[in-house]
């Protein structure tokens, strides 16, 4: 049942690719990062062979997650960009939220929550890399009014992206037959006539 | 360190209370800058009595030697030539730890245990528990802390906690051949710095004073200044030191707070799980799908 012929294809294989190195690689930086976070965290520091390690390898993750994030935005950044319908979607979300779906206006591919995710997300990495890259004193040597403000932003900015992405992952839990996307990347008909009715007329053809 | 351990006042990355039933006089090293001859017979000292040898480097044309403070040089000489009402005066200082009553690098130190602050006010890195972060040189406003390029440790002047634990003043008081350099009880500093603040005031140096900033609750290195107006004279001794607000910031209540959100972004998404249900394909749309393929 699972890989029924008239699936929708929603992402190629070089997508979920690229998508997972990024959520690797997301995981890694939050945990090591939250370690230095508070002390609560500091134990997290264990699951990377101690404070030591956790230091040294959190801004080369960090690298990795920049790279491939920056692919994965090209890849993206036009599917993602804001339409009066998706404002309207937005204006409307606490009906979407309350779990009332079927009055929300028709969606392309991404909804407008969708969009607005990936743009705070996009602006979360690019704080993170240019205040990360300040604090990295393994290879960078910035004046310390520099580094105490991006220590500020580094943790204020990690603390909003970890909140961002729980919303992130729990959309795709909630709304059932969404995760398979990033597995196998095809979805059902159904699934996509009813959250992107727009999408699913233009890869079909269909009304 | 055992016996130590009991007069511990804070402890870096630690929540709950530092083992501290056992209370120690505050110690206090006073430099008085206006009797020292600038010899360098405390950096010597230090190199000798800590065990460390730094790189021999090169001559910059200056008396400073080294030109700063490293992981292996914990004190240095710093030789600045000022014009004071048309008079040139060589105002030499012995820069290092000021052990600060409220340390910025403890406070920003995210590593349990790497930092120590003894009863006695000492501030004391334990390399062994260092990450390596460079935090503690974020946070510190003297610019104190460095990071060793062969281990990736943070170090500094420990104010040789060892030998004050067993009743002995630090090595570069033994070795200072001027009195330039005193060590006992911080109470005890004081008076002795009045005397010789009266002393230099009768001189002339109507400005002289003593170098003990609240801006850091105090610290446990003080210094007579000449000209204790003008901290900054003496290579940019900071006028009014104390944790930068942004350091606060970055170390303050927002964590926790924010720590608090996350929990409930976490446990909100549960609660709409369990309240309003998965957001399913509803059973129409797959049934008006099936009738399509069946035509
Ligand atoms: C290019 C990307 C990044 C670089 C270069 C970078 C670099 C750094 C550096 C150098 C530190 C100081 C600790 C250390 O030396 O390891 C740090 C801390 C931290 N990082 Fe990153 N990082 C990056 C991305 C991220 C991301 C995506 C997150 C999100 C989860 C994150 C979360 C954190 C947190 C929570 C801290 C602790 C901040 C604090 O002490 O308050 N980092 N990062
Ligand atoms: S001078 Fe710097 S390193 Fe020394 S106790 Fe104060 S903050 Fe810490």
């Amino acid at each position: 049942m699972i890989r029924n012929p008239k699936d929708l294809a929603r992402y190629t294989a070089h997508e979920r690719a690229n998508h997972w190195v990024v959520g690797i690689s997301f995981i890694l930086l939050a945990l090591s990062g939250l370690a230095f976070f508070h002390p609560a965290f500091f134990p997290l520091a264990q699951l990377f062979g101690g404070g030591t390690w956790a230091r040294i390898l959190h801004p080369y993750v960090g690298v990795l997650m920049a790279v491939s994030f920056l692919v994965l935005f090209f890849r993206f950044s036009a599917l993602n960009a804001m339409t009066p319908a998706d404002r309207e979607w937005l204006s409307r979300v606490g009906e979407m939220v309350d779990g009332n779906d079927h009055d929300m206006p028709e969606q392309g591919k991404y909804n407008g929550g969708q969009k607005l995710m990936f743009w705070a997300l996009a602006l979360c990495m690019l704080l993170l890399v240019a205040s990360g890259i300040v604090m990295w004193r393994a290879w960078f040597d910035v004046p310390v009014g520099v580094i105490r403000l991006g220590a500020v932003v580094h943790a204020a900015t990690a603390a909003v992206m970890i909140a961002l992405i729980f919303v992130h992952v729990y959309a795709a839990i909630w709304v059932k037959g969404t995760i398979r996307a990033m597995w196998y990347g095809t979805v059902t008909r159904a699934w996509a006539k009813q959250h992107h009715r727009a999408w699913y007329r233009q890869v079909t053809g269909k009304s | 360190m055992a016996l130590q351990s009991l007069d511990i006042t804070r402890r870096s990355a630690t929540t709950t209370p530092a083992p501290s039933v056992r209370q120690t006089t505050e110690v206090a090293k006073l430099i008085d800058v206006s009797a020292c001859i600038g010899c360098k017979a405390c950096q010597a000292a230090c190199m000798e009595w800590n065990d460390i040898r730094d790189e021999i480097g090169t001559c910059h044309g200056v008396y400073d030697n080294p030109m700063d403070l490293t992981a292996k040089s914990w004190t240095v000489m710093r030789y600045a030539e000022v014009e004071q009402d048309g008079r040139l005066e060589w105002l030499i200082r012995k820069d290092g730890c000021m052990h600060c009553a409220d340390p910025g690098c403890l406070k920003a130190c995210p590593a349990p245990g790497a930092i120590l602050q003894y009863a006695n006010g000492i501030v004391d890195f334990h390399e062994e528990h260092c990450i390596g972060c460079g935090y503690c040189i974020t946070g510190c406003p003297f610019n104190i802390p460095r990071l060793s390029k062969e281990d990736g440790k943070a170090y500094k002047c420990s104010l040789c906690s060892d030998r004050v634990a067993v009743g002995q003043a630090p090595a570069c008081i033994k070795a200072c051949p001027t009195g330039a350099l005193q060590f006992g009880a911080k109470e005890q500093m004081k008076h002795y710095a009045e005397e010789r603040i009266h002393d230099l005031q009768s001189r002339g140096y109507q400005k002289a004073g003593l170098y003990d900033p609240p801006g850091v609750g105090g610290t446990h290195v003080m210094y007579v200044l000449h000209h204790a107006d003008q901290p900054e004279l003496y290579s940019r001794l900071p006028n009014d030191p104390g944790i930068s607000p942004l350091v606060s910031l970055w170390k303050g209540v927002a964590k926790p707070l924010a720590t608090l959100a996350l929990a409930g972004v976490a446990l909100g998404s549960l609660f709409h799980y369990v309240t309003k249900g998965p957001n399913e394909v509803s059973k129409e749309l797959e049934d008006e799908l099936e009738k399509e393929d069946a035509k």
